[in-house]
């Protein structure tokens, strides 16, 4: 850090702030990894007086688990496809021809923290779930509404990582290239844009994953046999296999978040100039 | 897709300012018409119908009524536990995250250190909901590992008062999603701080306490303030948590809207519907003065 420059005086004060810097540190550490800890024992436990892994074997023998487990996996895709499909044009739209709507999607894109999502899903079955507007007649229908409303929930994060994305490349010089070249609209973002913002993308889907996978609320009360609720039920009818979930569910997250930080890493190595702590 | 081949033409026929196709606003409109019709229908559109159903009056007609009624025990008893718990966690959270940031940006330790607790906060940020539950159930509950081992020093917890499914404990399982966040959040901010200002403050003889209180804090404060703001809705909005943790059974303003949606628990639905309408305007107020001291602190940090 600064102790090459630092005069020598200053060397004790450094070395005693480095010590209290370390224990805050640890102390910290220690509230997020006792669960972690105390939650992996668990997990080990489902075997009478052996550790071992028989929790995560019968989690996943279970049922109910996979295709809970498939039916979330499938729907975060949905989600995130979907999601990309409309805020890519969006983003890109607004950035290089309409600023003036700009303030607007941002407002929009803020909702979804405006909105707590046990209000949304209140507001969602009042709105489709009784005539005229009878969208969650099935299961299959419900289903495609609540993908629906994941889509929108993603917009702020999508909108986000598209949005520093096109900032990052030089969205009009590459557009006015490729329209030299005679390249229609359809070509320029399939071809040009999606390509270069591979990173940006990839952030926004991962992240969208994340937040959908094990999402409780919205599921609940649409009565969908998601992950989130099955997961809930898990918590009140079984001992041991709820800990595995959990390490399971916190994998997930970790591996989202690992890959979203390493490409980023890669990517952002050569903007990011004066952050060298 | 017709209509944007079309426009592609016309941009192609206006040489020169290539960027500008003239009078073709429907081919435009095309590539955010499903963002607006996506938002609409799934965001806008059902709150609408809660704020008009929170007016409506049983005989028919506008009124104000179901809000007079807010000031009744059971609304007021949840919307004060949620507002106290969000509160806490924000001041507590905020603070700690700061803390931690702080130290991770300038305490002088391993730049390792730091890369794995952005990493860890972007993780523990997103893992609210049932398995958060879960791990401080198999960690404080009452069978939870830290509580056997307090109970061999002697001390039973639950004896002496102590409860994961109460104030007190929904606070500690809240923190580990509020701590992260405000780590995440104020990480930049803190960056920001420019390395001359403090060379700067030393070179004119300033201690180390004139450096935080003339310069550290005034930059900082409307981040802190801000995102301490942005943890409280954070908090205010969560229900997955704290539906997993106490089955739904707890008074908090979220899991009393989670009651009504399965049964008018409230005997009266636009009761229900002027509850979801009060959230919704605690929330926007929240972040509304958040972006206002987002604004105000872009002024240094840039």
């Amino acid at each position: 850090m600064s102790a090459s420059s630092a005069p020598a005086s200053v060397r004790p004060s450094a070395t005693k702030s480095r010590f209290w810097s370390g224990l805050t540190y640890f102390l910290v550490s220690l509230y997020f990894l006792i669960p972690l800890g105390a939650t992996f024992y668990w997990s080990l436990r489902g075997k009478k007086d052996v550790l071992g892994f028989e929790a995560y074997r019968k989690l996943f023998a279970d049922t109910n688990f996979l295709p809970a487990f498939s039916e979330s996996i499938i729907n975060a895709i949905a989600t995130i496809l979907l999601s990309l499909l409309i805020i890519v044009p969006t983003a890109y739209w607004v950035t290089l021809r309409m600023p003036k709507l700009r303030p607007v999607v941002e407002f929009i894109t803020l909702l979804p923290f405006v909105i707590p999502a046990i209000v949304l899903v209140f507001g969602i079955i009042r709105l489709y779930s009784r005539p005229p507007l009878l969208l969650t007649a099935t299961y299959d229908s419900s289903r495609v509404v609540l993908i629906c409303v994941y889509v929108a929930l993603s917009f702020p994060y999508m909108f986000r990582a598209v949005d520093n994305g096109l900032r990052a490349i030089d969205v009009r010089t590459l557009t006015e290239a490729a329209q030299s070249l005679g390249a229609n609209w359809a070509t320029i973002l399939f071809r040009v844009i999606f390509p270069n913002l591979r990173v940006a993308l990839l952030s926004g889907a991962l992240l969208t994953f994340a937040i959908v996978i094990g999402e409780l609320t919205i599921a609940l009360y649409m009565a969908q046999h998601t992950l989130g609720p099955y997961m809930a039920d898990l918590t009140r009818s079984k001992v041991y296999e709820p800990s595995a979930m959990a390490i399971v569910a916190f994998a997930i997250t970790w591996v989202a978040m690992g890959i979203i930080d390493f490409v980023g890493r890669g990517a952002s190595g050569r903007t990011r100039t004066n952050d060298n702590d | 897709m017709k209509s944007d081949t079309d426009n592609s033409r016309s941009v192609k026929s206006n040489v020169g300012g290539a960027l500008r196709p003239p009078r073709v606003p429907i081919g435009q409109w095309l590539g955010v018409l499903p963002f607006f019709i996506f938002s609409s229908l799934f965001l806008i559109a059902p709150t609408l119908v809660l704020a008009y159903r929170s007016l409506e009056s049983p005989e028919g007609g506008l009124t104000l009524n179901n809000y007079r009624q807010l000031v009744n025990e059971t609304v007021m008893g949840a919307y004060g536990m949620s507002i106290r718990i969000s509160l806490t966690t924000a001041i507590l959270g905020g603070l700690i995250g700061f803390i931690v940031a702080w130290v991770v940006s300038r305490g002088g330790l391993h730049p390792r250190f730091r890369l794995i607790t952005g990493t860890f906060s972007g993780v523990a940020s997103n893992f609210a909901g049932v398995p958060l539950a879960s791990a401080f159930v198999f960690t404080l509950g009452r069978v939870g590992v830290v509580t056997a081992l307090i109970e061999l020093l002697g001390v039973d917890l639950y004896k002496s008062g102590f409860s994961l499914y109460s104030f007190l404990g929904l606070t500690l399982v809240y923190l580990y999603f509020q701590i992260p966040l405000m780590i995440l959040t104020i990480l930049p901010a803190i960056d920001g701080l420019k390395r001359e200002w403090r060379e700067a403050a030393e070179n004119l003889g300033a201690t180390s306490f004139q450096y935080w209180r003339y310069v550290v804090l005034p930059v900082l404060t409307p981040s802190i303030l801000g995102t301490m703001i942005l943890l409280f809705g954070n908090s205010f909005g969560a229900h997955a948590t704290a539906y997993a943790l106490t089955g739904g059974l707890f008074t908090l303003a979220t899991l009393l809207i989670g009651q009504q949606i399965s049964g008018d628990v409230l005997h009266n639905p636009g009761l229900g519907y002027a509850v979801a309408m009060g959230m919704v305007f605690i929330m926007a107020f929240s972040i509304l003065i958040y972006s206002v001291l987002q604004r105000r602190s872009e002024r240094w940090l840039r």
